[in-house]
């Protein structure tokens, strides 16, 4: 066998095992993306795959009970209940008005039971320019 | 103040517009003046956009709270490195930095070079100007750090700002920006001469020579950068790791990946003339990679929990990519003809094959990063939903990927080049073989199961057994010629060939970080709520929650806790966790309290509690993960000893090489 076509043959062994190890690891971690009322219209299918959901943390609606957290999010006028009970603390944005992610299945009773809680601020790392309504940013005169 | 930072900019982004159409005209129509006002044009800009820096800065500084991006970057309270680093706190700030480092860049590239390479300056200095105005386009003209607060038709001055993140006031974090920004547009002035090289269809590897240093000084800053951020993640956030795969610590890596493979590949163009196309390749992803991860960081394009400021630049921004990949892939197949190999593959088992298999794997390693990073964006063209891929993925590819790497990274360096017989392997790899054997069945003997974790201890040992094996052969060479000590072989050894021995000693650093990452398999961690006079145990670790206690300042408020750490019974260690609401950004944020050893590292982290008598503490034991960092030290110090010239000039025989190549196939004809 020359030379070239065993560099092939390696280079495609090679290429071969990675892709294979890709698809399987892209097969075992993907999540959905959906919103609030696309979870709730999926149905039944929602329960057997991994979905992140977003949405407003409702005002007064964290419920702490030992390890276990409850809440609701909201996305306009839709609503869910979620739980979640993971070992990881909650993140220190995850407070009342934030937006959070949440990573998990639904329930058969239609709760979100979530693994892990991304929140975010508006923005975290770029702080808000302090504006007061009607103060516009302008461009220095030039 | 403002009017003149702003103006500064203007004028720079003027003259850097003039610098790529002097440099091209005066080089078409022979005007050699006009080409050399195009190469001043190049100091101007940098003089220009140092004065808007100082501006920006002095801005910072003095407290101009009129300034839109000072109110939202910085606050009274802060002390003034923190206010100097909100510089490049904010987006428009980092573009500015972006835009300044090349500025510099620039003009230390035209003036070393002012008296050589007459024929590609020009477009040396075209490439660079081109990316220089379109930064100085973004903080000129759309989004100026230089913009102030206005209501109706005055101006406002808020008094107090909004004060920097406070997960960003940390020491790591007022460097790790600036050091990781070194290295990204560091890869532009490589970049530029391989494509003036191009352009100017130079026949040699002068480009490849006038940018070895460059190209190794950035790479070191794109390494430093990276495990920075590492570093802060690990001793600030409070969640334990170093590395998340998160789209924006996956941006940065991707140019390491492919500046590695290019530092590598190299080797491969000077000593026998193969790989010409391919380095092209390499020099240039490298470059968009960096501008991509610019991308990444700078527009939101992936959701990250890094989330950055959303902005719409991210249409210049690809669209510059775009531009700049079209052309570059243009003038790479355009000039083929220029790019020919000199010399051929001659065996699967030779130090060719294993260069070409380092770099495979490293743009696998690369791709697959990049691919599921962009899953999001890929998957909702293609099927219409958004789904994402987690660090599961990226670990189940790039373990594999790495473990390879590192077995490369200890055979490579013995097999000779063109081809190798069984007998010098046997000679060459016996030792480190046996050695690494025995120590995998040592650590199976004292029930350490974990395949990967074995694979990597094993190629650890076998790795550095070969690198010391290649000092001790050479050292006793000089011993025994002159009659020096061991110390006094080495350094002599060193000196000779800086870069190869210098290499090694960054190899033994990426040892040492491989050691750090395999720590990972045997962390354990636990989250209790405690209350004060609580126990519990970790590990080998018992831990007593002594006291919480709450304490207020003007920057923020704070609870800590104070924790006794026994192990075996006798005192150790108090540790105290502590977790901090800043009052100007209002955010909470954690102090974790580590205590580190070289072994493992014990990691405590206040993660909340409602009041004063019980906390809820996590706990972690990281093994060896001290060994990353210590890494970073050895390659530091390779990296500064391949910088050293090296005492022996070196001189390939590249003819020579080739022409025994084509007796060799004669004879096999």
């Amino acid at each position: 066998m020359n030379t070239y076509a065993k560099f092939a043959l390696l280079v495609v062994a090679i290429i071969g095992t990675l892709a294979w190890l890709a698809a399987g690891g892209i097969n075992e971690t993907k999540t959905y993306y959906k919103t609030i009322s696309e979870v709730q219209a999926m149905g039944e299918k929602a329960q057997d795959k991994r979905i992140r959901v977003g949405g407003d943390i409702e005002p007064g609606s964290i419920v702490r009970n030992g390890k276990e957290v409850r809440f609701t999010i909201h996305q306009d006028a839709v609503k869910m209940n979620v739980v979640y009970s993971g070992a990881e603390p909650l993140p220190d944005t995850f407070k009342e008005g934030s937006q959070a992610l949440a990573d998990g299945k639904l329930r058969s009773d239609g709760v979100f039971q979530a693994s892990k809680i991304q929140a975010k601020c508006a923005s975290k790392y770029e702080a808000k320019p302090v504006q007061k309504p009607a103060i516009q940013q302008k461009q220095a005169a030039l | 103040m403002e009017n003149l930072g702003a103006l500064a900019l203007l004028l720079a982004f003027c003259l850097s517009v003039y610098a790529i159409g002097g440099s091209l005209i005066g080089k078409w129509k022979r005007k050699p003046f006009l080409t050399l006002s195009a190469e001043r044009a190049v100091y101007s800009v940098w003089f220009l956009v140092t004065a808007a820096v100082g501006v920006l800065v002095y801005s910072l500084i003095a407290g101009d709270f009129r300034l839109a991006y000072v109110a939202s970057n910085t606050n009274r309270a802060m002390p003034w490195y923190y206010k100097f680093s909100a510089w490049w706190g904010g987006q428009a700030g980092s573009l500015l930095l972006w835009g300044w480092i090349l500025s510099c860049y620039s003009a230390v590239v035209v003036f070393q070079n002012r008296r050589k390479f007459r024929d590609m300056m020009p477009y040396v200095v075209t490439v660079l100007m081109i990316v220089q105005s379109f930064f100085l386009l973004l903080v000129g003209f759309v989004i100026s750090p230089f913009n102030i607060l206005v209501q109706g038709k005055g101006i406002v001055d808020v008094g107090d700002g909004r004060g920097l993140n406070p997960l960003l006031q940390y020491w790591t974090m007022l460097i790790h920006p600036p050091i990781l920004y070194l290295g990204y547009v560091g890869f532009v002035v490589p970049f530029a001469f391989a494509m003036a090289s191009l352009i100017t269809k130079q026949p040699g590897d002068d480009w490849i020579f006038t940018t070895r240093r460059w190209a190794i000084v950035t790479w070191f800053f794109q390494s430093t950068g990276i495990l920075l951020g590492a570093g802060w993640a690990y001793a600030v956030l409070g969640w334990g790791g170093y590395w998340g795969w998160d789209p924006v610590e996956n941006a940065s890596l991707l140019p390491w990946l492919t500046s590695t493979a290019f530092l590598h590949s190299v080797l491969m163009q000077e000593k026998k003339g193969m790989m010409k196309v391919w380095n092209m390749v390499l020099v240039s992803a490298t470059f968009f990679l960096c501008i991509f991860g610019t991308t990444l960081t700078r527009t939101g394009l992936v959701s990250s929990v890094h989330a950055f400021a959303q902005s719409d630049i991210g249409t210049y921004f690809l669209t510059f990519l775009a531009v700049g990949i079209a052309a570059t892939v243009y003038l790479i197949l355009d000039r083929l003809d220029y790019l020919k190999s000199e010399s051929r593959m001659e065996a699967v088992v030779s130090r060719e094959s294993s260069f070409l298999f380092n770099n495979l794997i490293l743009i696998a390693s690369c791709f697959s990063i990049l691919w599921g990073t962009l899953f999001p964006i890929i998957s909702e063209k293609v099927t219409g939903e958004k789904i994402s891929v987690d660090g599961p993925f990226f670990n189940r590819v790039n373990i594999p990927i790495g473990l390879f790497l590192l077995f490369l990274t200890g055979v490579g360096p013995l097999i000779a080049w063109r081809r190798s017989s069984l007998e010098s392997l046997k000679k060459a790899f016996l030792w480190p073989v046996v050695a690494s054997v025995l120590l995998i069945a040592m650590l199976i003997a004292i029930g350490i199961r974990h395949p990967f974790a074995l694979v990597s201890f094993g190629l650890c040992l076998f790795v550095a057994c070969t690198i010391l094996s290649e000092f001790f052969k050479g050292a006793q060479a000089i011993r025994a010629k002159n009659g020096m000590n061991w110390v006094a072989a080495t350094v002599q050894l060193t000196h000779r060939n800086t870069r190869r021995y210098g290499g090694y000693l960054v190899h033994m650093g990426i040892v040492a970080m491989f050691i750090g990452f395999t720590g990972a398999a045997f962390n354990i961690d636990t989250t209790v709520e405690a209350a004060k006079g609580d126990s519990f145990q970790l590990g080998h670790y018992q831990l007593t929650v002594r006291d919480i206690a709450d304490s207020d300042n003007e920057n923020y408020t704070s609870r800590k806790a104070t924790i006794d750490v026994s192990k075996g019974g006798s005192h150790i260690a108090t540790l105290y966790p502590e977790r901090r609401y800043y009052k100007a950004s209002q955010q909470p944020s954690s102090e974790v309290a580590i205590r580190r050893r070289l072994n493992e590292d014990l990691y405590l982290n206040f993660a909340g509690g409602s009041d004063t008598k019980s906390a809820t503490i996590q706990a972690y034991v990281f093994p060896l993960v001290s060994w990353i960092w210590i890494g970073f030290w050895i390659l530091f110090a390779g990296t500064i000893v391949c910088l050293i010239p090296s005492k022996v000039r070196l001189q390939y025989a590249r003819t020579e090489v080739v022409g025994i190549t084509r007796n060799y196939a004669e004879i096999q004809n």
